[in-house]
């Protein structure tokens, strides 16, 4: 189990969706980098991404691990945010059958999952339909 | 550099080995590969091993299997990168020999998973994937895998049945295998109403979890000589790495580590990808076996699907492909696939694979994948 120190610090990400665009060629890191992939500089600034975009592809996950038990079955996916970063997250308050590549969706922030009754109760983003 | 052969090759039956620990299924695919290649002392021991720590909370196994080997003072080492701990270690191994350090080299993979119930394994699994930024979400393995199949559907047309054909493919070749986990048959029907684990993924296009070792001895080329069997040299070694995130990637159907490894591997050997005649590929679900054949450049990109439907891959085929019955009906014990998949190559090089054996083989390739393809390594064998 992670000390609480491991969940503060992804608090940036998760509530606020900072990422980290490179001075010199633009390259936005999510989750941020200190160097980037591409041009190797070090230099970047803190941006907050778009909190829309479409689903690049998607699965239904009814074999989940143990802290998603309770949820499944549950549909996780990748999207492509309007400003060209790609995450990945649960696609929530959508029928599975209406789940598509290409479907315009937007960012929330949720409960993701919990440390049983009493424990720690993890938030982040997921997508909804736009 | 020297030029490296493969003198000794060793592996048990694989399967759920409640019975035997880590350290005996280990031992005992090494006592294979030394009585194999003819030999009981070696001079450095390599293992590769995803995850004890999680699997049975051992961990420092270079020393404890030198040492049940009976090695000890030998220097050994453990490596890791995830599903693909084997095919490293063989690099290793390779690159230990090549550079003159040590003349005989034992390498070996070994996973012990079915000491721990299923979630568990899966917790130990994720650990391959981005645990920050994909297993928080609520993603598997499978899941990741099933995120690749349906992009790869959407894009070039793939179809459910050509996924369903690559394990049916596997498991005929593994019902020939004694030592695979799973050594029947299975049709298309049965991959098609297997349980849904992850859609459009299902159980039997899954690689199984699996208790297993395997080993390989590896010398000079001059020293191999000496001996009667015939000589299987290793003529190149390629690794590379990519993210290990698959939302990271430019292109998700497209496996670029895979590519890249097999490119820097065709190079060192002197080899095309029309020149191999048989493959050993990472099927840990059915779409990676089409994403790899396409990153190797077997096929064209996009094809994978339509060329296992057509049979290119059978054992018959013009390129059969995991001819051991792959990981899925093999099994998957993760750290020792990449070392087993060499076993295969050099069988089938020296003409020892039985019902299996591909007539004439001369050039092997072996291809071992970390993750959903965050590292990639790729090996090309060669008959003298």
């Amino acid at each position: 189990m992670p000390t609480p120190s491991r969940y503060w610090r992804e608090i940036p990400q998760r509530y606020r969706l900072e990422a980290a665009k490179c001075k010199n060629c633009g390259y936005v890191a999510f989750p941020p980098r200190l160097v980037c992939p591409r041009c190797q500089s070090r230099a970047f600034e803190t941006i907050i991404l778009s909190d829309a975009g479409k689903i690049v592809t998607y699965t239904i996950i009814r074999v989940p691990p143990q802290p998603f038990s309770d949820q499944a079955p549950y549909a996780v996916g990748i999207v492509e945010l309007d400003d060209g970063v790609r995450l990945t997250g649960q696609i929530v308050d959508c029928a599975f059958e209406e789940l598509q590549i290409g479907k315009r969706v937007k960012i929330e922030f949720r409960k993701v999952s919990e440390e049983g009754e009493a424990g720690v109760i993890y938030y982040g983003y997921k997508f909804v339909p736009a | 550099m020297r030029e490296v052969a493969v003198i000794g090759v060793g592996m048990n039956k694989w399967g759920e080995l409640w019975e035997k620990s880590l350290r005996h299924v280990f031992t005992e695919a090494a006592i294979l590969a030394l009585d194999d290649a003819g030999i009981d002392k070696i001079d450095s021991l390599i293992v590769g091993c995803m995850s004890s720590g999680l699997f049975i909370g051992q961990e420092h196994l270079s020393s404890l299997l030198a040492d049940y080997l009976g090695q000890v003072p030998v220097p050994a080492a453990r490596v890791e990168s995830a599903c693909a701990s084997g095919g490293l270690a063989l690099r290793m191994g390779f690159i230990e020999v090549a550079s003159g350090m040590s003349d005989v080299v034992l390498v070996g993979g070994v996973e012990k998973m079915t000491d721990v119930n299923g979630h568990e394994a899966t917790f130990a699994l994720g650990t391959a994937a981005d645990q920050e930024y994909e297993c928080y979400h609520g993603i598997t393995f499978p899941g990741l895998y099933a995120l690749i199949a349906r992009a790869h559907m959407e894009k070039y047309g793939t179809t459910r049945e050509q996924l369903a054909m690559v394990a049916v493919k596997n498991h005929d070749n593994g019902s020939l295998n004694p030592l695979a986990q799973y050594p029947f048959k299975v049709s298309v029907e049965a991959v098609l109403n297997s349980v849904m684990v992850a859609d459009p993924l299902r159980i039997l296009d899954c690689s199984p979890i699996t208790d297993g070792a395997a080993a390989l001895i590896l010398c000079p080329v001059e020293t191999a000589r000496k001996l009667k069997k015939p000589v299987v040299r290793i003529t190149a070694s390629g690794m590379a790495t990519d993210t290990i995130a698959l939302s990271s990637r430019r292109e998700i159907t497209w496996i670029e580590s895979t590519y890249q490894a097999a490119k820097r591997a065709y190079a060192m050997a002197g080899k095309k990808p029309e020149d191999i005649d048989v493959i050993e590929v990472h099927d840990c679900f059915t779409i990676a076996e089409i994403c790899v054949m396409e990153a190797l450049g077997l096929v064209e990109k996009g094809k994978g699907g339509k060329a296992v439907e057509d049979g290119l891959t059978s054992l018959h085929g013009k390129i059969p492909i995991n001819t051991s019955g792959g990981l899925k009906a093999k099994g998957h014990p993760v750290g020792a696939t990449g070392v087993a998949q060499a076993i295969e190559i050099v069988k089938q090089l020296r003409e020892e694979a039985g019902p299996r054996q591909v007539k004439g083989a001369r050039v092997g390739l072996t291809q071992n994948m970390g993750g959903s393809g965050g590292s990639s390594i790729v090996h090309i064998f060669e008959r003298s």
